[in-house]
């Protein structure tokens, strides 16, 4: 088949983009060339609209062991420990297949874990459905979960936190992002720079087969009806191989026969021999015909664009053939050897004794396309003049009951049950809480990992929406101890090609780089994920982090549920009674204009780092952040887990009670104190200039607002836990 | 004592037993699927996971590699085996106790604490236990005890029954059933009851830091039963 224009624009490219093929060639590519430069410069594999506005983000710290460019990110734990973690989206597949998608979207980030020599220790994921009116939603959200638990639980790797939310602006593309952390010895990481001339490049996995073929340039198109049509692309996950995998790569990395190592992800064989050529600025050559397929007369093409699932490509020491072989025999996995390292710094492929391709490894990485695309940038919406006697309509036990059971807010136990979270035996906290906890074995310290985005805000005002996840997640490590590090994003936009869109990426990047730089917690890793849109509708911006933090003394970690009775419990952090965007606006009000709440940095960072310290101290017996539905749906949270109840004492703020209880504004923290630290406590808190309000203390059972006003603890619960159960039956 | 764990591929609970039993006074061994031999045991243990993907049914390709027969000569010679979730499946499947266990009553992988009563204490597994329900933690897909309304009889008449789904005073009911198991059945013997096979993990509950300590009573009692 010669090659044309309107084949190439098929594959993806663009008029312009195929001219620039053949002009660096200095010839029309081949059919297989012209398949992996579709694959290499897709906006998936190639970063083409995102790369110029990544290079902003704050990658740089002192625990920084790796930064964004490779599988994943690694931060120093002390101790020779090191801790590899990354983010990843798997959006596109698991609407199309649910299941499916979701499994390899956990399936390929562990794998990106393990390539660099660490165990996987804990996954997380954040799940995006969306109106629950809308008639996929429900079998997306099982399909997914089942997905998400059917790989993990075999590969026996807790998953040990989450997020889930619903918004109608999902109904076509819903959101799958995964997260893995594994734990590695310092001196013990692998990369995927091949080194040396004449290096074995060896295959190891799973065959190769006919499925996933163009699955990244699917993940790089927007959808539209005939979507279904592309189930063929969605690639089948094997979770016992992976096992197998895993434990094969481990073992043989115990050695020192590996020079590289690259698991084929997205674009298979292609990017990860093209990956590993670009970083040791080498040549590969690879035979076709030695790679292990599982269908017969597969092309060069299939072979080289196949997604098929576990499977990992390695560079050896010389010699160190028969040594690696013994160990992925005694796994039952395929091993082959399938070509060399060069120094022509070509990619060329071999099959039936011919040349298939010859590419220069620089035009399909330095070389491929990057756009500056433009984009607009938002204002900050003016504030509502919400009418005050509106709120004294509201009664407080109603609100709260909606919020509490309203879908976004509601208890995910019903998903999370389905997930083993206590596999490895060092889950010390378990979903549910503000962050999953997992010790690191046989040691006395944890890492604490969390999962956010908030959609909303950064719909409202992209910029101060990317400063707030990161805060989010900041403040989720901080509430259970946990020294924040640093952090992973996966950032799932709509098309690039809108100015909007782009607008919306540009400064969510921005408010994410300004609080990582602030709050000296720096992005090790990520992934982007355009083209979130179906018939010109996208989703609203949700950059999504992943953050975590270390607690150096497991025994110190926080929790969430009041402790005991009599106890004093505190809010950190100023109430302004910011109700724009608010759950309360949107769900009560049905009000969606006007800003997210304003995010202050240097609030942020003073009181996190205060009551870091007031923990250090053991002062803390609880501790919560206050987030979505505000200072009583988060009190709730912590009577509901720890079946105690509060007597609330009346605000003294001049705003209205509904504000005080609901309003959203960032940066605060509930605590839980013995009546004897309160004046210990007090003292620290003005010392460090941190706000601080008494809001009530602990009782047996009872929320008690005012007189008029109470709810057994049952009561809260059944309005937290009911929801999602019902609605899934 | 010494004990043995198997690992199979897909096996993911190894280590964790590997570590209580340890923790608790075991000279523990790793033994390979694919071995002839078991080295000299008190103990075997067949963990949780996934043997072999659970493909064509859970356990049963594990119930047919290599070591299994030692490990049923081992049984059968009146030799201590226990196994745990994925273990209990391959029990079932290589027929060292009554049953099947099929897919879980809603169709979804459960993870949580459970309460278990302990029934029968005349056997080396439960023997002088000073509680009778224990606070275990239950991570499967497929747990729901199923057999012929003989096998029950027989099962019954033979005091098989080692632990049963309860609430935490012990009262079993269908509500308290996490997974559908025929009379709330968590854990079975074989007629001599030196094999048990059980849904939940002790290996899981063995420090108060971690989802309870009822796993670190079991284990410290199943040692002094054998010493």
């Amino acid at each position: 088949m010669s090659v044309n224009e309107k084949i190439a624009i098929e594959h993806g490219l663009k008029s312009d983009e195929y001219k620039k093929i053949c002009k660096l060639l200095k010839r029309t590519p081949n059919i297989t060339e012209l398949g992996i430069f579709s694959a290499m410069w897709n906006e998936h594999c190639s970063y083409k609209s995102s790369r110029i506005h990544l290079k902003k983000l704050h990658t740089k710290g002192k625990k920084v062991i790796q930064g964004p460019g490779e599988n994943a990110g690694v931060i120093d734990i002390e101790d020779g420990d090191a801790i590899v973690f990354k983010i990843e989206s798997h959006n596109h597949p698991s609407f199309i297949e649910p299941y499916q998608g979701a499994a390899t979207g956990v399936g390929g980030i562990m794998r990106d874990v393990f390539t660099m020599g660490a165990r996987p220790i804990a996954n997380l994921n954040s799940i995006h459905f969306g109106s629950t009116q809308n008639k996929k939603t429900k079998n997306l959200l099982r399909g997914v979960v089942h997905g998400i638990g059917g790989y993990g639980n075999c590969m026996g790797v807790p998953t040990i936190a989450g997020q889930t939310s619903f918004d109608r602006s999902y109904n076509g593309n819903i959101l799958v992002n995964a997260m893995t952390l594994g734990l590695v010895k310092k001196d013990k990481i692998f990369y995927s720079k091949a080194a040396g001339l004449n290096k074995p490049v060896i295959y190891v996995g799973s065959k190769t087969g006919r499925d996933g073929i163009h699955g990244a340039s699917m993940a790089s198109a927007s959808f539209d009806e005939k979507i279904e049509e592309k189930k063929p692309t969605v690639q089948v996950g094997d979770p016992f191989t992976e096992k197998l995998l895993l434990e094969a790569c481990l073992e043989l990395m115990s050695g020192d026969s590996i020079i590289a190592i690259q698991d084929m992800g997205a674009a298979g064989l292609t990017s990860s021999s093209i990956e590993m050529a670009s970083k040791g600025n080498l040549g590969i050559e690879i035979n076709l015909n030695k790679v292990p397929c599982r269908e017969t007369k597969m092309t060069p093409y299939e072979i080289m664009l196949s997604e098929s699932q576990e499977r990992m490509l390695i560079v050896l020491e010389s010699g160190k053939e028969e040594i690696a072989k013994k160990i992925f025999d005694k796994w039952n996995l395929d091993f082959a050897v399938i070509g060399k390292t060069t120094n022509t710094k070509n990619i060329q492929l071999f099959f039936d004794n011919k040349q298939v391709a010859n590419i220069p490894v620089n035009t399909l990485v330095e070389n491929s396309p990057m756009y500056d695309r433009k984009w607009k940038k938002s204002k900050l919406p003016k504030k509502n003049k919400i009418n005050k006697t509106i709120f004294k309509s509201l009664k407080i036990k109603d609100t709260l009951k909606k919020i509490l059971s309203s879908p976004n807010v509601c208890s995910k136990e019903w998903i999370w049950q389905q997930y083993d979270h206590t596999v490895m035996g060092d889950t010390i906290q378990k979903p549910g809480g503000d962050s999953g906890v997992v010790r690191i074995h046989k040691t006395n310290k944890a890492i604490a990992a969390t999962v956010d985005s908030s959609a909303t805000y950064c719909w409202a005002h992209p910029l101060t929406g990317g400063k707030q996840v990161v805060c989010e997640t900041w403040r989720n490590l901080i509430s259970v101890g946990a020294k924040p590090i640093a952090v992973t994003n996966c950032l799932n936009f709509g098309s690039p090609e809108k100015e909007e869109n782009m607008g919306e990426f540009v400064e969510c990047v921005q408010g994410i780089s300004e609080a990582c730089k602030y709050l000296d917690y720096p992005v090790v890793s990520g992934n982007v994920s355009f083209y979130n849109e179906t018939k010109d509708i996208g989703i609203k911006p949700t950059p999504t982090i992943g953050g975590v933090g270390l607690i150096k003394d497991y025994k110190k970690m926080i929790t969430m549920d009041f402790k005991e009775i009599d106890n004093i419990v505190l809010v950190i952090g100023k109430t302004e009674g910011h109700i724009d965007q608010s759950l309360l606006s949107r769900i009560i009000l049905n009000e969606n204009n006007g800003p997210p709440p304003e995010v202050n940095l240097f609030n942020e960072k003073n009181n996190g780092l205060t009551l870091l310290n007031l923990i250090e101290k053991s002062f803390i017996k609880s501790a919560h952040d206050v987030s979505l539905g505000g200072i009583i749906t988060a009190i709730s949270k912590m009577c509901i887990k720890g079946n105690k109840g509060i007597q609330i004492k009346k605000p003294k703020f001049l705003i209205n009670e509904i504000e005080y209880f609901f309003a959203e504004d960032q940066g605060r923290y509930l605590i839980e104190i013995n009546p004897k630290d309160l004046e210990e406590v007090s003292k620290i808190l003005d010392k460090n200039s941190v706000h601080y309000d008494e809001v009530g203390k602990i009782i047996d059972k009872e929320m008690i607002i005012d007189q008029k006003t109470k709810l057994t603890i049952d009561e809260l619960k059944s309005y937290n836990t009911n929801w999602l159960k019902s609605y899934m039956v | 004592m010494k004990s043995s764990v198997i690992t199979f591929p897909g096996s993911n609970c190894d280590r964790d037993m590997d570590v209580a039993l340890t923790k608790f006074g075991f000279k523990n061994k790793m033994i390979w699927h694919n071995d002839q031999e078991l080295p000299k045991s008190d103990l075997i243990v067949l963990p949780g996971g996934f043997s072999y993907g659970d493909y064509l049914r859970c356990g049963s390709m594990a119930s047919k590699s290599k070591i299994m027969n030692s490990v049923i000569n081992f049984a059968k010679s009146g030799g201590l085996v226990m196994g745990i979730c994925n273990g209990f499946q391959i029990l079932v499947e290589a027929g060292l106790v009554p049953g099947v266990l099929l897919r879980n009553k809603y169709l979804q992988f459960i993870c949580k604490n459970v309460h278990v009563k302990v029934d029968n204490k005349e056997n080396t597994f439960f023997k002088n236990l000073d509680k009778k329900v224990l606070e275990f933690h239950i991570a499967h897909n497929e747990g729901n005890y199923f057999c012929t309304n003989d096998q029950l009889k027989e099962i019954e008449d033979n005091n098989q029954i080692a632990i049963y789904y309860c609430d935490q005073n012990g009262n079993t009911n269908d509500q308290i059933n996490p997974n559908g198991s025929i009379k709330n059945i968590a854990g079975i013997f074989n007629k001599e009851k030196n094999v048990l096979g059980m849904m939940p993990h002790p290996e899981r509950m063995i420090d108060e830091s971690l989802s309870g300590e009822d796993g670190s009573i079991f284990f410290k009692n199943l040692l002094n039963n054998i010493k």
